[in-house]
């Protein structure tokens, strides 16, 4: 018992660890919570590493009005309920100037509140729900939401000539049904036929019923607006069942284990993305270059949008000269044409960026560049 | 026993409304932690008179939270604006929400309560467990409740006052209720199924009474959370969320409220106290990466408690002699 108590009292003395993230005067700190752990740590890991490369780029060029930036990162574990409490953290604890993050809306919604009522600017790297900057003048986003996602990708399938095409669309997510709807919207108001609409779940094994429907209503090409791990299946099982047109997809398809299962599969279908790692211009190159040097590894949309978030956090602070939260939001608002690695980014007055999509085709065990589509 | 209890509870109601005074001068985010505390001190009181009281094994608390953070979510969205924005009437929409939330997550455990009477241990952990999928279910797919969105835009209500007043509340009917004449029909529930029906007491009405009450408050935590997060998610009420609150009642003593209520308060601070280790400056860099990963510290230390204590932090002792 005597062993117990003592770590009772450990365990409740560990709320009164000091808290060493206060900044010191001569650096700005800046708050960024992410799924580091749990379900959609793929995504939070990525968004995290282009974040702290970005942050640690603008210290060496010597920081912002002559302060460097301090990066307090928080774990949120994937779990609803621990955003509002880091954020709540970030915001008394930590002082922070401005908030980055969440890579998933539904984290994203959770300290949106909180951001807001602090008058602490926010700005989402890639929650594409289009409620999140809904939420009041200090949230922001820097990448494209699900309506726009899914008339560019019903802009391709047209371009490329298709007049039938199926859907196939997950019903768990409410991104997957987004993307549809849209896609949906555009593709027949501009004369082309859905001639077959199918749905699935989230953590589904099996798409062969699916499938077989799709196939005998001929389609030129599926619009699979899903994540990655149960697209790489359905591209697998489709190419079992002889159904060999195109799968045309959105940024969910992004993920490490896509081509590891999918194999060639997936060879010649096409998606809709935030970046292209082979896009030839020289800032993603340096950008690819320094981020392959940092973390070993070639950077997805979503480190590219978490590097995004800070430099235009960072510039925003600049044209600012303040960290004042009025004059910052101000500045942020007023961001336009900020040349990133994912595109020419300018905010509009709903408080969401304005930029191009890049289209990847899989191939050669690889996503290729296809072209740029602007808004 | 009764009459200390009773000044147990006006002494706790009252702390917490002196205490809710000086809220604003708290921290925020330790104000966070300390409703959080609340809250969980709520479920696991709850669940310990389902869970420990009366030996059923329910794995779906976090179900029944749900029914009540939306129940009560939606009337405020729905609502909300029928009794104004007085002080008054925003605070009579929260107590109405509140309740509604608790009365629906009642149904929600009188539903799961009957079916399960005819189940027990593991088979009844399973169907309690589906319960929660189903409720979760059910609102993944319901346009009017956001659906996989996730609702929000309700307002910040929930306060220290509210939060610890019920918590209190609920350590006094769950006390009460199992301390007196007719409550011992839970224990004699669980320490003796057959012998307690040979006795003449209907074992069938006490399991559902256990579920219906217990869920009662788990639906009114569940409107707390949802008005203070502001915004709720189907994911935040799944399995692992049931399984959290059961994790404090077994690591408290399965029917000791004292235990269960230290329990909620530990476990609720333990991840937060580990996240600010992750960060000291003293830690040498070789370890930094296990305290980041904070969560294999706090199980390591779920796995000590429970090898050193088996019965629980408070468990054990106290009943027994209670049964002899």
């Amino acid at each position: 018992m005597a062993m117990l108590r003592s770590l009772l009292v450990a365990g409740a003395l560990t709320l009164l660890i000091p808290n060493p993230n206060a900044a010191a005067a001569e650096e700005i700190p800046i708050g960024e919570y992410a799924s580091l752990t749990g379900g959609s740590a793929s995504f939070g890991q990525s968004s995290h590493k282009g974040t702290e490369l970005a942050v640690e780029e603008i210290n060496a060029a010597g920081g912002v009005l002559g302060k460097k930036l301090k990066l307090i990162t928080e774990d949120d574990q994937s779990q609803a309920g621990q955003p509002a409490t880091i954020v709540r953290k970030l915001i008394s604890q930590d002082k922070v100037v401005a908030v980055l993050g969440e890579v998933a809306s539904s984290k994203s919604l959770e300290a949106a509140p909180i951001c807001q009522q602090n008058k602490i600017p926010m700005i989402t790297p890639a929650s594409t729900n289009p409620k999140v900057t809904e939420v009041g003048d200090y949230i922001f986003r820097i990448c494209f939401i699900d309506p726009f996602q899914g008339t560019v990708m019903a802009k391709f399938a047209r371009s490329k000539g298709w007049k039938k095409i199926a859907v196939l669309t997950d019903v768990k997510q409410d991104y997957s049904v987004g993307l549809a709807e849209f896609f949906v919207k555009d593709f027949t108001a501009n004369g082309g036929e859905i001639v077959r609409d199918q749905k699935y779940s989230t953590g589904d094994k099996d798409f062969k019923p699916q499938l077989t429907s799709i196939k005998a209503a001929r389609p030129d090409a599926i619009f699979i607006p899903g994540y990655y791990a149960e697209v790489a299946l359905i591209a697998k099982q489709a190419r079992l069942l002889g159904l060999k047109v195109p799968l045309l997809g959105g940024d969910g398809w992004v993920g490490d284990s896509l081509l590891k299962v999918a194999g060639h599969s997936l060879d010649g279908s096409f998606f809709s993305c935030h970046f292209s790692a082979d896009e030839q211009s020289p800032d993603t190159r340096n950008f690819v270059a320094k981020f392959k040097a940092k973390h070993g590894e070639i950077p997805d949309d979503m480190a590219a949008l978490g590097y995004d978030s800070a430099m235009i956090l960072a510039d925003a602070i600049r044209r600012a000269g303040t960290t004042d939260s009025a004059k910052l939001r101000d500045a942020i608002a007023a961001t336009t044409h900020h040349d990133g690695i994912t595109g020419n980014i300018t905010l509009d007055s709903a408080r969401n960026a304005s930029k191009p999509a890049v289209i990847l085709t899989v191939g050669n065990g690889g996503f290729q560049f296809v072209e740029t589509v602007a808004p | 026993m009764i009459e200390r209890t009773k000044i147990l509870l006006l002494v706790a109601v009252l702390a917490s409304a002196a205490i809710s005074l000086f809220a604003g001068q708290i921290n925020p985010y330790y104000y966070d932690i300390l409703i959080s505390i609340g809250i969980n001190i709520i479920l696991a009181t709850s669940l310990n008179l389902v869970n420990g009281y009366t030996g059923q094994f329910s794995l779906g608390h976090a179900g029944f939270m749900a029914a009540g953070a939306y129940g009560s979510a939606w009337l405020s969205l729905a609502f909300g604006y029928v009794l104004g924005t007085s002080a008054a009437g925003t605070t009579t929409m929260f107590v109405l929400a509140l309740t509604t939330g608790g009365l629906i997550a009642a149904l929600a455990g009188l539903a799961v309560g009957i079916p399960s009477l005819r189940l027990r241990g593991d088979y009844l952990a399973i169907v309690t467990l589906g319960f929660n999928e189903i409720i979760k279910g059910v609102i993944q797919n319901a346009e009017p409740l956001g659906a996989q969105r996730g609702l929000g835009g309700m307002g910040q209500h929930t306060n220290f006052f509210w939060t610890f007043a019920l918590a209190a509340l609920t350590v006094y009917v769950v006390l009460n209720l199992v301390h007196s004449t007719y409550g011992s029909g839970f224990l004699a529930v669980r320490d003796d199924e057959i012998a307690a029906e040979a006795m003449g007491i209907n074992t069938t009405k006490y399991k559902v009474l256990a579920f219906v009450i217990g869920a009662f408050f788990a639906g009114v935590a569940g409107g707390l959370y949802a008005h203070f997060k502001q915004f709720i998610h189907p994911e935040g009420f799944n399995f692992l969320r049931s399984v959290d609150i059961v994790v404090m009642v077994i690591l408290g003593g399965m029917g000791s409220t004292a235990g269960v209520i230290l329990a909620a308060i530990l476990l609720t601070i333990l991840p937060e106290g580990l996240r600010a280790l992750a960060h000291q400056p003293w830690l040498p860099d070789s370890l930094r990466p296990i305290a980041e990963n904070r969560m294999i510290l706090y199980s390591l230390l779920l796995i000590i408690l429970m090898i050193t204590r088996p019965q629980g932090l408070f468990g054990g002792p106290g009943l027994k002699r209670r049964k002899a």
